[in-house]
This record gives C-alpha cells, structure tokens and sequence, in this order.
C-alpha cells in the first residue's frame, strides 16, 4: 500500500480527504481567532490581538446569566439523564419483557424525531403544567433528549462485561444488589461516566426546545446566542460561540478518554 | 437474582426481574416526551381558527394554499441535495479512513466526530460569517478585485445546503465506514488475483458490498434534513423555508396552532416513512454505536 499512495487515484482520494477534513473543520475554527480580534467588526484574518470581547462577556449581565443558566441546566440533565439511562440500559439489555422492540424504538426516538415537533409538544403540555419558561421544565426537556446517548454507552459496556464474575460473586455468596455495587457497576463505570458527559453536552448545546421552554427572564447561552446572533454584529457572540465550542470540545474529549479507560483491572 | 433465568423453554413473552429496572425511564418518556407528541398531533385536529364541524378541516386548510406546498416541496429539494453532497464528500472519507493504517484512521473519525458533537448554532454562525456579505468569501473576493460587490452567498439555497452537509456529514461517514469496515479485505485481494483490474475489483467487488452503508448514511441524511430547522432560518432566504421554520412560526408568530400542529404531523408522517424504509436495511442503535468506535 506504501508505494501505491503515488498513484493518481490514490492522490486524487488523498486530496478529497484532506478537502473534507478542511470542510469539517475549518468554517468552525473560523470563529476563534475572529474573537480575539481589537476591532468592533469581524474581520478575517482578525486585526489586532484584544480579549475585549471576552470582558464584554463576561461583565454583561444577559450572557454571564445565560452562562450560569446553561451550565446549571447542564449539570442537572446530565445528573438526572445518567440515573435513567442506566436503569434504562440495564432493564433492557440484561430484561425480558413483551414489547421490547417497542421500548426500545421509543428510548432511542428523541435522537430522530425532527426536534421543532418535540420542542412545540413540550411547550404546549409544559405551558398547562406551569413548569415553561422554568429551570425543571427545561432540565426534563433536556433529560429527555439526552436519555438515549446515555442508554446508547451503558448498553455498549453491559453487553461487553463477563458475565462470569457476576456468577463468581454470587457464587461466594453475594446478594443482587452487593453483587451490581461491587462487580457490575464498576465494570460498566467508563460506559456510565462517558453516557453523563454526552449527556452534558447534548443539553449544553441544545437551542431548538430551549428557545421555546426559556423565557426572558430565564434563558441559556445558545438561546442568548439565537435571539443576538441575527442582529449584533459585534464580535462578542464570537467570544461566546468560542466559550460554547471549548467547553463542548474539553467534555467531548474527557467522554472520549473515559470510553477508553479499561475498568480497574 | 437471575436464579433460573434463560434455563426456562421459549414458552412465550415472560417478564424477569431486571425488566422492573426499565419502568421509571420508561414513565418518564411517556409522561415528557411521548405525551407531548400526541397532544401535537391532537391539536391538529381539535385547534381551529373559527369553530368548524370538520375534523380534517386544518389539512384542507394547509392543503389547499400552494404557498404551503412549496415549503413541502422546498424542503424536499433541501434534503435531497444536502444527501447528495453529503454522499459525494462521505464515500470517499470513509474509503479512505478504511484504506489507512488504524492511527490515520482514528485521526480521519476525530475530525468527523469533533464537529458531530459541537453546537449546531455555533457552526451555522460560523456559516454566517464565511458567507455574508461582508463576510470572509466576500471580503476576500473583493480585496482581490476579482469582483467589484459581494456576491449572494448569505440568504441562498447554496448557503442552506452548505451548512446543512457539513453538519450532516458525519451522519453519513460513519454507518458507510462502519460497513466498510466488515468487508473482508480478501475478496478484493481475490478479485485482483483473478485479473480484476483495480478499478474493476472496486466496483464488481467492494462498491456493492458498501451499499447497505450508503443505504444507510443517505436515509438517515435526509430524514434529519427533513428537521432542520437553525440552519435554514439562518443561512436561507423566505424563499427556503423549510417545514420546522413553517411550523415555529405558525406556533410563534401566527399563533395558529392548528396549521402548525397539522404541519407537525405531516412531517412525523414522513420522517416515520423513511425510517421505516430504512430499518429494513439499517437497525438504528447500530448507526449511533458506530460514534462509539473511536
């Protein structure tokens, strides 16, 4: 194959490759230089070096909110949507029951029902239940959305965990409940773990359902983003898609490393 | 606490201890996620304008104004393009993430699954940047004198499609590469033994085998496309609108519910019927576990 990478096919692969991996990137990587830019336009290649953009952020009140809002709707979704994806996964994994195929179509819908219908469904229930426009409303929103990646990363540890050492551990005399604290949920820890942080940044960077289940006086960063982005030009919605994007990329690469880790011995 | 399990002869649905695990998740997708969708589909057919004793009056309603059936078509086009493009930038990638060695390869799905996974308004913004009119094409264009004022990049189907393939691409890279990667390599190596030139080899041998993958990846592709609804909004012009932008605007702006509840149905119906098509090539968790492989 070494010698062969010569060949125009190859070349001409090569060269698609490398124009795809621009075309995935690059338009993304565009926003963080641009942010750091001195002028109060976005220009590219940027003017000047400033963190100006970043001050604005962080002192205005709408964005600095926004952050806070979306960073504790983050963490409970990611809290709440572990806990259920892990009963979820294990219920039907390890579970018999009638319908499963059903149970399992309907955990796993969130990810490809178009997310505008979802998002006007919630609205119009969570507006009679009176939790719209409020914190929990938009953490069980949030929960519901991220469910299906947490269930997705248990289920791929449980299938692949020895089932032996369960029945060792039985065996030597263990109850059901010692035996899955002490030998199953280690072993599918990584899964779990890895499950939360997805869960995490499914609900970091929500905007569809947000921007209807938010109100004015409650609103997250990407939904802050949406209402500015079609009339600010200046360059902190920059900053903030920058600060949105790192917190995504360092979450997505922990998950990542996680995954990775093979449980203790 | 499985004492007994599996030994018990296939004498129908039973239900085991562990299925007792599914029932809180389960509750809370029905009570937060699935009651809202059949109050949606309820509203199409109870929400009406002006009193009327016709149940279907809301589908007359949306089936009658051609504007409407633009949208329809118009989003159609969208998806259809967008899974083109897609397919055309996918194949290849995902080839060649199976032809290099493991380490080029991981690198090749990092740099599909880094955008996969970052905000979808972010990158369209990003989108917005590139193509304005003073934006970075433009800008670019201009200084260089090849053309004297911006041309329409922003507001175009060309700016949707764009946006929409680059976040839609990952959808199709990685079930066609997932596929790829489960053919032997010995049946094109057989294939050049025989004779088979190169090309043929591919084509008679490796091309049909990737199909399920293609199959997959494009289904997929345009059933999401179906949905999008930031990108258009963004990069589109009116005349791009797309049914989720039809539907948050009636809901939003007209506060017609029954239009757009009705709208909501009509495209549930359709993303159910490509799923259905495509489940019978594809099992959904397998496309999702394929973001799990890196």
């Amino acid at each position: 194959m070494t010698d062969s990478w010569r060949q125009p096919r190859r070349l001409l692969l090569l060269g698609l490759g490398a124009l795809t991996v621009f075309f995935l990137l690059a338009p993304t990587l565009v926003v963080v230089p641009m942010s750091f830019t001195s002028s109060n336009s976005l220009t590219f290649p940027p003017e000047g070096f400033s963190i100006r953009w970043y001050e604005k952020m962080v002192t205005d009140r709408q964005w600095s909110t926004g952050f806070g809002n979306s960073a504790q709707v983050a963490f409970l979704t990611a809290a709440l949507a572990t806990v259920l994806g892990t009963l979820a996964a294990l219920g039907t994994v390890r579970g018999q029951f009638p319908g499963k195929g059903a149970i399992n179509a309907l955990i796993l819908s969130p990810l490809i029902v178009p997310v505008i219908i979802i998002a006007i469904g919630m609205f119009s229930i969570f507006v009679r239940w009176k939790i719209a426009g409020s914190l929990v409303g938009l953490v069980l929103a949030h929960t519901a959305l991220a469910i299906p990646f947490v269930v997705v990363n248990v289920a791929t540890s449980l299938r692949t965990i020895d089932r032996n050492l369960e029945l060792a551990a039985q065996s030597l005399g263990a109850g059901p409940i010692r035996t899955f604290r002490r030998i199953t949920l280690p072993l599918i820890l990584p899964g779990v773990l890895a499950g939360g942080l997805f869960a995490f940044i499914t609900s970091w960077d929500e905007v569809v359902v947000s921007i209807f289940l938010t109100s004015a006086r409650f609103r997250t960063l990407p939904v802050e983003m949406w209402e500015q982005v079609r009339q600010v030009v200046d360059p902190t919605v920059a900053a903030v898609a920058t600060t949105l994007l790192v917190v995504t990329t360092s979450v997505l690469l922990l998950a990542l490393v996680v995954r990775r880790q093979a449980p203790a011995r | 606490m499985t004492r007994g399990k599996g030994r018990r002869p296939r004498d129908g649905p039973f239900v085991n201890r562990w299925a007792l695990l599914a029932i809180p998740p389960i509750g809370f997708l029905v009570a937060f996620f699935l009651v809202p969708l059949i109050v949606v589909s309820l509203r199409s057919v109870t929400d009406f304008p002006k009193p009327t004793g016709d149940v279907l009056a809301n589908y007359g309603r949306f089936f009658a104004s051609a504007a409407n059936l633009r949208v329809l078509g118009n989003t159609f086009w969208v998806a259809a393009l967008s899974t083109v493009v897609c397919l055309a930038l996918g194949y290849p990638y995902a080839y060649l993430m199976n032809l290099v060695r493991p380490r080029v390869a991981g690198l090749l799905l990092i740099a599909v699954l880094l955008p996969f996974w970052s905000s979808l308004l972010v990158r369209t913004y990003a989108w917005q940047v590139i193509l304005r009119d003073t934006g970075i094409i433009n800008t670019f264009l201009l200084d260089a004198r090849v053309i004297d004022e911006p041309i329409p990049l922003i507001r175009t189907t060309l700016g949707v499609m764009l946006g929409m393939s680059q976040i839609l691409l990952p959808f199709m890279v990685l079930p066609i590469y997932a596929v790829m990667r489960r053919i032997d390599p010995e049946y094109t190596r057989a294939a050049a033994n025989l004779g088979a030139p190169p090309f043929a080899a591919f084509r008679r041998v490796f091309l049909p085998l990737s199909l399920p993958g293609v199959l997959a990846g494009s289904l997929l592709v345009f059933v999401l496309a179906l949905g999008f609804y930031i990108t258009p909004a963004l990069l589109g012009s009116p005349k791009d609108t797309m049914i989720s932008q039809f539907i948050a605007s009636a809901v939003q702006q007209r506060l017609d519910w029954g239009i757009g509840a009705t709208m909501a149905v009509i495209l549930m119906g359709l993303t159910l019927a490509v799923l259905f098509i495509a489940s019978r090539f594809i099992r959904l968790r397998d496309v999702y576990g394929s973001i799990e492989e890196s």
